[in-house]
């Protein structure tokens, strides 16, 4: 984590000619303004109240964090850890980027995927990661998501899922595309084989993660404030040239358009999860 | 052929080309047109109903740009809103229950982008349908005419076979959306548009189609017949498949194995 740090990925990144890359090595940072609020809050105690203002403002979360907070301490299993992206299109600039993204992100891709304990209930969890290319899905990330399913087909075992994503990886083309069809078809054979699969949707669930696997649960929860929707709020501005109505893709509209089930503070998830869990026969770990 | 990519987006997209029902009025008999999603309404972008091709009933699910302006402004230029998918889902749901094949003509720019579309749930439109084309129990075949356009035309050609004319192109995104996120700057659509791989050459070596369709005579009675033939043939085949759920599965599955590094 210390190189980290050092390497300040975000001045790094633009010097790449990306100046919205969503990247923000907060360690590296003392404070972070809300962008709620507007008031500047302590990096440290952000960190402590998992990453939440004290107005409410959910801010972004690396994946390991995100686990940390919603996992039982020393539970967590990781599956598939070196799974991770080529450039099979060779496309012009990705493999600098994604090495970019790993050093941004620490982690290989822009999934984190494994087993894990929830109030002592077990489970099948992945997390997407915010500072891997926005969490965007290509083959290896699809390919993760998909292996985890039928892991706990195997095992019998109930899906956790988090979704933060921009959508399907552009810098893989249609590999990336058909991730889509691939990990519906694995949670389909999760589905059926009578498992309980609960997603929760983070700022932002976009793109072709919304159109597969974010909205393929049972029971899907949301993140207050979170920014879901198919094409994103910016495109459909300009494509329809007329203003958003207000809350535009918002948790808290799209709850009211019916396609959640709830939201879910940060604070009250691990106890709502774990609720979930053992409602659905779901087993103490021994 | 630097360019060469985006000059064939500009003809896949071209006015010219057949739409979804001149396929199905060419290439099956007697088809009947059912509408409607049963939830909300009935989308002019995507056409379906029951149909026969050499005497076998099969389900035929299209696409529709239409060609008059009126046409094309009343379907949307065939961008699919979320009851058209839902539609088609209903109409796929249908053609299981009764055991016939389903035929899938594609050509979209990608699902319909409005705050209506987002409202009624086209991310979730279209996950369904990814959802429940992985276990219809009848054999599914798409042929992408034109645009193939991301997650908007997958949603209709998730099946056991896709095929696609030597004319058409297939992306995750359009080459000018991609310029315009990655490079800021749309008028690097021509680089975009080479990068993506989106020929139907390059889908067929990316192992994404199984089949290209020569498009001479494009629109005349022999293409049409020709396209009739292969079909006819391949629902044959796939009917007699005694693992078709299986093959499915793996089809997809094995798509991404490539492009995958362990790290060791």
């Amino acid at each position: 984590m210390a190189l980290i740090k050092f390497l300040k990925p975000k001045n790094r990144l633009e010097e790449g000619g990306r100046s919205s890359a969503p990247v923000q090595g907060d360690e590296g940072e003392p404070e972070k303004k809300c962008p709620n609020c507007r008031r500047s809050v302590p990096v440290s105690r952000l960190w402590a109240d998992g990453m939440v203002c004290s107005c409410g403002y959910h801010f972004r979360m690396k994946a390991r964090q995100r686990i940390g907070l919603t996992a039982d301490r020393g539970s967590f299993h990781e599956l598939f850890a070196g799974v991770r992206a080529g450039d099979p299109l060779s496309f012009p600039g990705y493999e600098a980027k994604a090495e970019m993204a790993r050093l941004a992100s620490g982690e290989d891709e822009s999934v984190v995927c494994g087993t894990a304990e929830i109030g002592s209930q077990k489970c099948c969890l992945f997390v997407m990661e915010p500072y891997f290319m926005m969490g965007s899905m290509g083959s290896a990330a699809g390919r993760k998501i998909a292996s985890l399913f039928e892991y706990a087909v195997r095992r019998r075992m109930p899906v956790v899922g988090f979704a933060v994503s921009g959508g399907a990886r552009m810098q893989e083309g249609l590999l990336s595309l058909m991730q889509m069809a691939a990990v519906s078809a694995a949670v389909k054979r999760h589905s059926d084989a009578g498992l309980l699969y609960i997603a929760v949707l983070t700022d932002p669930t976009t793109g072709g993660v919304t159109a597969s696997f974010a909205m393929e649960a049972d029971i899907t929860l949301a993140e207050p404030g979170a920014s879901i929707g198919f094409a994103g709020a910016r495109v459909v501005e300009q494509t329809t040239k007329k203003a958003l109505p207000k809350g535009f893709q918002r948790a808290e509209s799209v709850l009211e358009h019916g396609f959640v089930d709830a939201i879910v503070s940060r604070g009250e998830q691990r106890d709502v999860l774990a609720r979930l869990l053992r409602l659905h026969g779901g087993r103490d770990a021994v | 052929m630097k360019g060469g990519a985006y000059e064939r987006v500009k003809k896949a997209r071209a006015g010219s080309r057949p739409t979804g029902l001149d396929y199905i009025s060419n290439i099956f008999d007697g088809f009947l047109e059912l509408h409607g999603d049963r939830c909300f309404g009935d989308d002019g972008a995507v056409v379906g109903g029951i149909a026969e091709i050499d005497g076998v009933p099969v389900t035929v699910i299209a696409t529709e740009k239409g060609h008059s302006a009126r046409e094309r402004a009343a379907r949307c230029f065939g961008a699919p809103h979320p009851e058209g998918y839902r539609k088609a889902l209903r109409l796929m749901k249908q053609a299981e229950k009764f055991g016939r094949p389903v035929i899938c003509f594609v050509d979209t720019s990608g699902a319909y982008c409005g705050v209506e579309a987002e409202e009624r749930g086209q991310g979730r439109a279209i996950a369904e349908n990814l959802m429940e084309m992985s276990t219809l129990c009848v054999p599914v075949i798409s042929v992408i005419t034109g645009e193939g356009g991301s997650g908007g035309a997958l949603a209709l050609a998730a099946g056991d076979r896709v095929w696609m004319l030597s004319g058409a192109v297939y992306s995750v995104i359009s080459p000018e959306g991609c310029a315009s996120i990655l490079w800021k700057d749309q008028a690097k659509a021509a680089d975009a548009a080479e990068s993506l791989r989106l020929t139907a050459e390059d889908a067929a070596a990316l192992g994404i189609v199984e089949r290209i369709l020569p498009e001479d005579g494009i629109g005349k009675t022999e293409f049409y017949g020709r396209i009739r033939e292969l079909l006819s043939e391949e629902i044959r085949l796939l009917s007699n498949e005694p693992d078709l759920l299986g093959q499915r599965y793996e089809r997809f599955r094995r798509i991404a194995a490539a492009a995958i590094k362990e790290k060791s």
